[in-house]
């Protein structure tokens, strides 16, 4: 892969009279739109083939600052927006930007669905253990003890491991990197990008402002190198016991397979009942 | 085109029915719904229709995910429809503000049961009225349409594609469990002598790059198609002319929200539509909505057998109002009776209309039951 310049993709992709971004200083949100824009680039798509949805959140601000169709809805309600959009016009590609508190709890109910029927849509999922946007909260992905404005002595509750949920609800494809692991992360957002159906990549982002502050690492780099720390290779936590995976997060690519997606069972489910009714196309 | 249903002639149909066709007629090709009684026929019949016609009928999740979607095909350039009931409609109402806010085209047909809660499913009630129209949060107005027989059902359908199309905004279609679920004999157009309304699209680069600018002075901004090229984005918050978030400046708060509300207030003797009984003459009026109208004409009639001269004011549009009109019938009236199947909901738009000009009653009546035309005219008499 050659690398462009971020001006390039910047300049290429951005609303410029949207800049600044609201995101904080050392938030990950921004390089993981850079790995995604990076990503459209390098697949050539046009920006009019593209819409961009989201739900709310400080990821879900995502769609505002770059130059493509984008709705930026209800909290938690992005993919069922997409599903609309979609199934109303299946030429469209639409990439999902979510957080995890928007993705996993006030949109929990759709994040399934979304998956069981396979839309095809892609999420990148922006996973910082907190509710940013309202300043730091406890998310259902945060790890037991994390410290949220919610949960000031240390989170009590168990976490959802959202990769491997989407796994079990029958995603097309997931993967899951930290901001740390660029390349892969650019190339796991391509090959979802091309993927037919529903395709996550989730990414462990770092929110110095509101998660960070509270749990002792107040910069981007001392998330970075925890991040570093507690995530394991999917390859290297197959050897590895229950107890020793305790604490530590799964990274790599968790799935990759090809079941028919929602608009294509639409399409067949029109023919059918066009047969049934006995008319003849 | 070919349809799945008999067109220019009458059919025997259910309100709910009637509903699914004149909405297929009325070019809708996206629906997308959850069961609930008594609007789940709507739903039932889509399906069927649907894939015939080459649109799209999905079951969601949820009421909260179903307007979502039917949003989202709006702006993918379809027609796009839900329908609901009570609770169904509660869960609606933060995407049907979105709705409001992002002058998204849509129509969402609220078959009322009887509430609070899951209440009586299967019987009927005015109960959702003062939701429809301030069920969202914050300042906005919507456009609430209210049929009585199931031709209006059918007529009024359509009609809701149209001003949602025209005026780029949600329309409620508030109808009720009886009106759903009876059945009575419609005549279907031919779908050549219907008239139908699509949205104004941007005509130029600049049209499409301000897509909530008022180009046209009537307070309706075109709308983009997403996969056009415009590169719109749509939000939620408040925002400018070009759609751009601008979230604590006063003064772009105020000139959106006053041109949303604006669009559809000013234009109130377009989409406000009423008939009238015996109203020129008449010394006492009754006004009613819906289904219970229908006991109203009846009892207009008993009333002036016995030489009380009454009048109807049958509301085919309950929001906007014409606080003005009603005024103008207590000036010419000594009393005006509202009888409505919840306790007081058009009744307390009336009573400020009137002004205090008239004195006004409410009939109320709950539990499931339509008022019969002697309730009424008990009451008056
Ligand atoms: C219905 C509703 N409930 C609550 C909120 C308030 N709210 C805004 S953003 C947010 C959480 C965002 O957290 P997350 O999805 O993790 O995204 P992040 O900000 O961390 O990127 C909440 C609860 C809202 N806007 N709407
Ligand atoms: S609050 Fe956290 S997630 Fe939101 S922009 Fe700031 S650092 Fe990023």
């Amino acid at each position: 892969m050659y690398l462009k310049s971020s001006y390039d993709i910047r300049d290429k992709y951005l609303r410029k009279d949207m800049l600044p971004t609201i995101f904080c200083p050392g938030c990950g949100i921004g390089a993981v739109l850079q790995y995604t824009l990076r990503a459209i680039d390098e697949l050539g798509w046009s920006k009019d083939e593209v819409v961009w949805v989201s739900g709310i959140g400080c990821s879900a601000r995502v769609p505002g600052f770059v130059d493509f169709d984008g709705l930026h809805t209800t909290h938690g309600r992005a993919l069922a927006f997409a599903t609309g959009i979609k199934m109303a016009n299946p030429d469209l590609k639409v990439i999902a930007f979510m957080g995890d508190g928007d993705a996993a709890a006030i949109g929990g109910n759709h994040f399934i669905h979304a998956i069981r029927r396979n839309l095809d849509v892609t999420v990148i999922l922006i996973n910082n253990f907190t509710y940013g946007m309202t300043g730091g909260q406890v998310a259902p992905t945060a790890l037991k003890g994390l410290k949220g404005t919610t949960a000031p002595y240390g989170n009590f509750e168990n976490p959802f491991d959202i990769a491997n949920l989407a796994v079990a609800a029958g995603a097309n494809y997931v993967a899951r990197w930290s901001v740390f692991n660029y390349l892969q992360g650019i190339n796991s957002i391509k090959k979802a990008l091309q993927k037919k159906g529903f395709s996550l990549v989730e990414f462990l982002s770092q929110c110095p402002i509101s998660f960070g502050r509270r749990n002792k690492m107040k910069t981007g780099a001392e998330l970075i190198r925890w991040y570093q720390k507690i995530t394991v290779p999917i390859s290297k936590a197959k050897n590895m016991s229950p107890e020793e995976l305790e604490g530590k997060i799964v990274i790599g690519e968790f799935v990759d397979r090809d079941r028919p997606s929602l608009d294509e069972e639409y399409e067949r489910y029109k023919r059918r009942a066009k047969e049934i009714m006995g008319w003849k196309e | 085109m070919k349809y799945p249903f008999p067109v220019g002639e009458s059919d025997f149909i259910q309100g709910d029915e009637a509903i699914a066709r004149a909405a297929i007629l009325a070019g809708c090709r996206f629906y997308a719904g959850y069961p609930i009684t008594p609007a789940s026929e709507i739903f039932e019949a889509m399906a069927l229709y649907m894939p015939l016609v080459d649109g799209v009928s999905i079951q969601i999740e949820d009421e909260i995910g179903s307007l979502a979607a039917v949003i989202g095909a709006s702006w993918a350039g379809a027609k796009a429809m839900t329908a609901t009931s009570g609770p169904g409609f509660s869960l609606m109402m933060e995407n049907l503000g979105y709705a409001i806010m992002t002058e998204t085209p849509l129509v969402l047909v609220d078959v009322q049961r009887s509430g609070p809660s899951t209440g009586q499913p299967t019987l009927a009630a005015q109960g959702d009225v003062m939701q429809a129209i301030w069920g969202t949060h914050g300042d906005h107005s919507i456009i609430v349409l209210t049929p009585a027989t199931v031709q209006e059902a059918f007529d009024m359908t359509i009609r809701a594609f149209n001003l949602a199309e025209k005026y780029r905004t949600p329309v409620v279609l508030l109808t009720d469990g009886e009106v759903g679920h009876m059945r009575e004999r419609v005549n279907i157009p031919d779908p050549d002598e219907i008239e139908l309304v699509y949205r104004k699209l941007p005509r130029n680069e600049d049209e499409a790059k301000y897509p909530f600018r008022d180009w046209d002075s009537d307070g309706i901004p075109p709308m983009p198609v997403f996969g056009k090229g415009y590169h719109a984005y749509v939000t939620g918050l408040t925002h400018d002319e070009r759609g751009r978030p601008k979230t604590v400046e006063a003064e772009i708060h105020e000139k959106l929200i006053n041109r949303i509300i604006g669009k559809i207030e000013k234009n109130k003797d377009d989409i406000i539509e009423y008939e009238t009984f015996g109203l020129e003459d008449a010394e006492v009026a009754i006004v009613s909505y819906g289904i219970v109208a229908r006991s109203a004409i009846r009892a207009v009639k008993i009333l002036r057998k016995e030489g009380i001269k009454a009048g109807l004011l049958k509301l085919n549009v309950v929001w906007p109002f014409d606080f003005e009109m009603i005024e103008d019938i207590a000036e010419q009236v000594g009393k005006i009776y509202v009888p409505e199947m919840n306790l007081g909901q058009v009744y307390h738009l009336v009573k400020e209309g009137a002004n205090g000009k008239a004195e006004v009653e409410l009939i109320p009546k709950i539990g499931g039951e339509i008022h019969t035309p002697d309730d009424i005219v008990r009451a008056v008499r």
